[in-house]
């Protein structure tokens, strides 16, 4: 198991190289010259020239990529065109608020998504399983972001009862969390009944029957069992893709975190920021899908540490 | 009524053995499109999402029918009026019709969406069956990009392309289309890997059949179902993608009527008058429902190992 | 013969409602397993054998599964049973092994965890006794290194020592009767002489009786004491065992056993072939009018398209759906 890890830790490094190497070259590909931006409109041609040489952007392209990914190894992203602050202590700033809002967001749609999975899939075609099933389709045809405006117009405008945005209290978590878990428990829903059915279908659990186990005995025991282990990698990368993903909603609620940050430094055309927050967003989600498949492989027998 | 499941009961007493094994022939195929149809037309939530479609595709082209005259004029005058006879959804914030606008958004939304499920179908299938079939270096290397693609989310992965390329209708189309490339080559791949294990194409290969006369007749007919099936609930995401990148501003610019731009503008008035962002994402939220809807039923319809 | 049968099964129907239409898996069939014997039932893929021996234990899904008829066990209609009164009976007086090692055990559980669920469930034992008794009954099969083997995954076991696990836990509670779906057919051909010798020699030990379901005439032969032949979902013959291969009474078993091949047959009658059974197995919707084997049959008579046989008894022994017999 030990080795697994480790084994799997190495295969992410080519991964996030990959991906460096990606953004350094696309970065440097684009139009718009990053020290004219840096320096600003007002800046004299000498200002510009300085802050090149500063950036390095007279050296060879070669040159460039060795002090790039030397910065890189120590966590220097630079600094932030807009505001002159260090990227990391940016990101920094940002990535709590995220953190919170996917956390909370998952266990909404896990406590909820699971468990109208399971029934659905225990009693198909019935008038529960359409309803799960319906609902599920609504979930994920529906726009976040209109969702989010439609809660506000009810919650906020109507009823006065929750804020329309910001960060500060436990009141200003809700909304958000439960607009960005609506596609969240949808998809878990979905995903977690067709498992569900799928395990349900198999052979092992005829056996079961046939031993005289309680029905609950073999829905509990047998089949979820089996039928979590997909729906964990479904878990574990929804959370992953909300750590970035969460941008429309946090555009709407005005809610600080790494999603605003990543539209904010791409509108603001500011590079270092677009590069290092997409940076870190590739690392923190490579690093939660190792999570999740060193958890697989602890809960399944079945795979083979080679 | 029908019992669905009860055919898993019919499948262990291996009744339709011949039903189970995937297309050798075109003349199977064809017949078992018919029968999915048959099975299609059965399922009312599908029939409701191709009904949703139809009344979004119908919108779509008769714009100029159902609403003449121009949706982008302004007219300050009538700024944020409630709805009304006049103006039945009423105005935005220049005064112009939202039901006008929102007619003609789908237009804007249906191009979009066709021009990126275009994409990714020119540029993914291909790439799909060549990395499948061929394998070696070439997988091996088309695998990792697309493993790189397919560490972002996909909404992420197209605001990452934009900020490249630039905002505007063309460019969304693009960049959604990239970031949909990756999931159709894993799809075409993962099926053409199947299928190339089958005795029957290694039968083909053994009788000096060309490469090429293989993808077409033999993997590109099992291929299919998977593709359009992927392609309806592609549209879907299509139009939701560029809602949100409309939404943000830095999708199709104004004055062009899209969806997600109307949301993003009208936000500033949900206070007042929320009627201007309300009526836009219904419009999403119904043509979006329409292809879930619709890409479910095909995938029930047409995957003979389908359980659902 | 209904005195001292263990289990006697009357006019059983079962069909399911299609969107195609109604198909009747099982329509009519009537067989006897007396104590201590093995009953061969014998037919092709899609005949109903399986759906008859899952009908017993109520195993078919209710809602698209229909189940008429009178399955007598002890004494009771098991068809009439609650849930609960069912479930005890499963895996503790009657208990079911099935074709499929491969996928008939539950990957996540180890062999050890599935053997003793059964015997705490049904005799009651703490986990600790239940274990050793797992452990014992492994030993019973024959797996070496039982308490290794017990404490692993089935995917580490090979084909034919999991259905020897499947044979333990479906034994562990001394049901009285065994049922066993096609329990060699997914296995090796010198792995299923293995498994057929131990299944002899526990039936013997534990005086049980085993119903056994297989297409496979061989095994029949070497294991059955009676044997039942089904078609289509009906019961064509029915003969002890020796009776039925020396002299098959019902067209279809004379197709079946003249389609074995025989090393030196060939030279013996002339034959350059190998001999089938014209024609196909009609479709569950289409049945063909009167007898359901007559489309195919080297001996059809006019009013086997008209009429359905009726059962005729040749003898004390013997039993026969034929036109050709009454």
């Amino acid at each position: 198991m030990f080795q697994y890890t480790i084994r799997r830790l190495i295969s992410t490094i080519p991964v996030l190289i990959g991906i460096s190497l990606l953004l350094f070259v696309m970065l440097r590909a684009l139009p718009g010259d990053p020290a004219l931006v840096l320096a600003g409109q007002m800046a004299s041609p000498e200002d510009i020239e300085l802050i090149r040489v500063q950036l390095g952007l007279d050296q060879p392209i070669h040159v460039q990529y060795a002090k790039f990914m030397s910065r890189l190894a120590v966590l220097d992203l630079g600094r932030s065109a807009r505001t002159q602050n260090p990227v990391m202590e940016e990101i920094w700033a940002r990535l709590p608020n995220t953190f919170l809002l996917a956390t909370t967001a998952i266990t909404l749609a896990c406590l909820l998504g699971i468990p109208a999975g399971i029934v659905a899939a225990v009693k198909p075609y019935t008038r529960v399983d359409y309803l799960v099933t319906s609902f599920s389709l609504f979930g994920i045809s529906m726009p976040v972001f209109w969702l989010g405006l439609m809660l506000v117009v009810v919650f906020s405008v109507t009823l006065q009862w929750l804020p329309a945005g910001g960060i500060g209290t436990w009141k200003h978590v809700v909304l958000p969390t439960v607009t960005l878990a609506s596609f969240v428990v949808a998809f878990i829903a979905r995903m977690t009944r067709s498992s569900m059915m799928e395990v349900l279908s198999q052979d092992y659990i005829t056996t079961a029957r046939s031993k005289g186990l309680m029905e609950k005995v073999v829905i509990v025991k047998h089949a979820l069992r089996n039928a979590l282990i997909p729906i964990i990698t479904v878990v574990g990368l929804q959370f992953g893709s909300l750590l970035g993903g969460a941008v429309l909603t946090e555009t709407v609620f005005a809610w600080p975190g790494m999603g605003r940050l990543i539209v904010d430094s791409i509108l603001a055309r500011d590079y270092p920021m677009i590069q290092g927050s997409i940076l870190i967003f590739g690392l923190l989600y490579i690093l939660v899908n190792l999570i999740v498949d060193l958890i697989y492989a602890y809960v399944d027998p079945r795979i083979h540490y080679d | 009524m029908a019992f669905p499941s009860s055919k898993e009961e019919l499948r262990k007493e291996k009744m339709q053995d011949s039903d189970r094994q995937p297309n050798g022939t075109k003349g199977a195929s064809e017949s078992q499109f018919r029968k999915g149809l048959a099975k299609l037309l059965r399922n009312r939530m599908a029939v409701f999402g191709g009904i949703l479609i139809l009344g979004y595709l119908v919108t779509a082209l008769l714009a100029p029918v159902l609403y003449p005259g121009n949706p982008s004029a302004p007219n300050l005058m009538r700024s944020l009026e409630r709805p009304s006879l006049e103006h039945p959804l009423g105005t935005d914030e220049l005064g112009r019709s939202i039901l006008g606008r929102v007619i003609y958004g789908s237009r804007v939304s249906l191009m979009i969406s066709i021009g990126v499920v275009c994409v990714g179908l020119l540029v993914g299938v291909p790439l799909g069956l060549v990395s499948g079939y061929y394998g070696g270096k070439v997988d091996f290397i088309l695998q990792r990009i697309t493993d790189m693609l397919l560490a972002f989310p996909g909404f992420l992965l197209a605001l990452a392309l934009v900020a490249i390329l630039g905002v505007g209708i063309n460019n969304t189309v693009i960049s959604i289309g990239i970031s949909m490339v990756p999931i159709y080559i894993r799809l075409v791949r993962g099926c053409v890997l199947s299928v190339r294990e089958q005795v029957y194409v290694e039968a083909a290969r053994a009788v000096g059949t060309r490469d090429l006369k293989i993808l077409k007749r033999h993997i590109l007919p099992n291929v299919m179902v998977p593709i359009i099936v992927q392609t309806s609930l592609g549209m879907g995401t299509a139009i939701l993608f560029a809602a949100g990148l409309g939404f943000l501003g830095i999708g199709v610019q104004p004055p062009t009527p899209e969806w997600g731009a109307m949301l993003g503008s009208g936000r500033g008035y949900i206070f007042n008058s929320p009627h201007v962002a309300t009526f836009p994402g219904i419009a999403i939220f119904l043509a979006v429902l329409g292809f879930n809807l619709l890409g479910d039923g095909l995938r029930d319809a047409l995957d003979p190992r389908s359980k659902i | 013969m209904s005195g001292g049968a263990l289990l006697s099964i009357r006019d059983l129907r079962v069909w399911f409602r299609v969107y195609e239409g109604v198909a009747a898996a099982v329509d009519g069939v009537d067989l006897e397993v007396g104590r201590g014997e093995t009953l061969g039932l014998v037919g092709e893929s899609g005949c109903g054998k399986s759906v008859t021996a899952m009908s017993i234990l109520r195993l078919l899904p209710s809602p698209p599964a229909q189940i008429q008829g009178i399955v007598q066990f002890q004494g009771v209609n098991l068809l009439k049973l609650t849930a609960e009164e069912i479930r005890k009976i499963r895996g503790g007086s009657i208990s079911m092994i099935f074709q499929e090692p491969m996928t008939s055990l539950n990957p996540l559980l180890t062999i050890g965890e599935q053997i003793s669920e059964a015997i705490v469930l049904h005799q009651g034992l703490d986990r600790q006794e239940a274990w050793q008794r797992a452990v014992d009954m492994l030993s019973r099969v024959q797996i070496p290194s039982p308490e290794a083997r017990a404490r692993e995954y089935p995917h580490k076991l090979s084909g034919g020592m999991r259905q020897r696990a499947m044979i333990a836990m479906a034994l562990s509670c001394h049901p009285q009767l065994l049922l066993a779906d096609e329990p060699t057919t997914a296995l090796d051909v010198t792995i299923q002489a293995q498994i057929m010798d131990l299944m002899q020699k526990l039936r013997e030990e534990m005086q049980a009786s085993i119903l056994l379901i297989t297409h496979n005439l061989g095994l029949i032969a070497e294991m059955a004491k009676r044997v039942v032949v089904m078609y289509a979902g009906k019961v064509v013959e029915e003969a002890p065992v020796e009776d039925l291969f020396r002299e098959p009474l019902h067209p279809y078993t004379q197709g079946l056993l003249g389609s074995v091949p025989v090393i030196g047959r060939k030279f013996q009658q002339g034959r350059k072939q190998l001999q089938e059974i014209p024609g196909i197995v009609p479709s569950i919707f289409q049945m063909p009018r009167g007898c359901r084997f007559h489309p195919r049959c080297p001996r059809v008579m006019d009013i086997c398209g008209r009429e359905e046989p009726p059962m005729v008894w040749v003898g004390d022994t013997r039993r026969v759906l034929c036109w050709l017999w009454h």
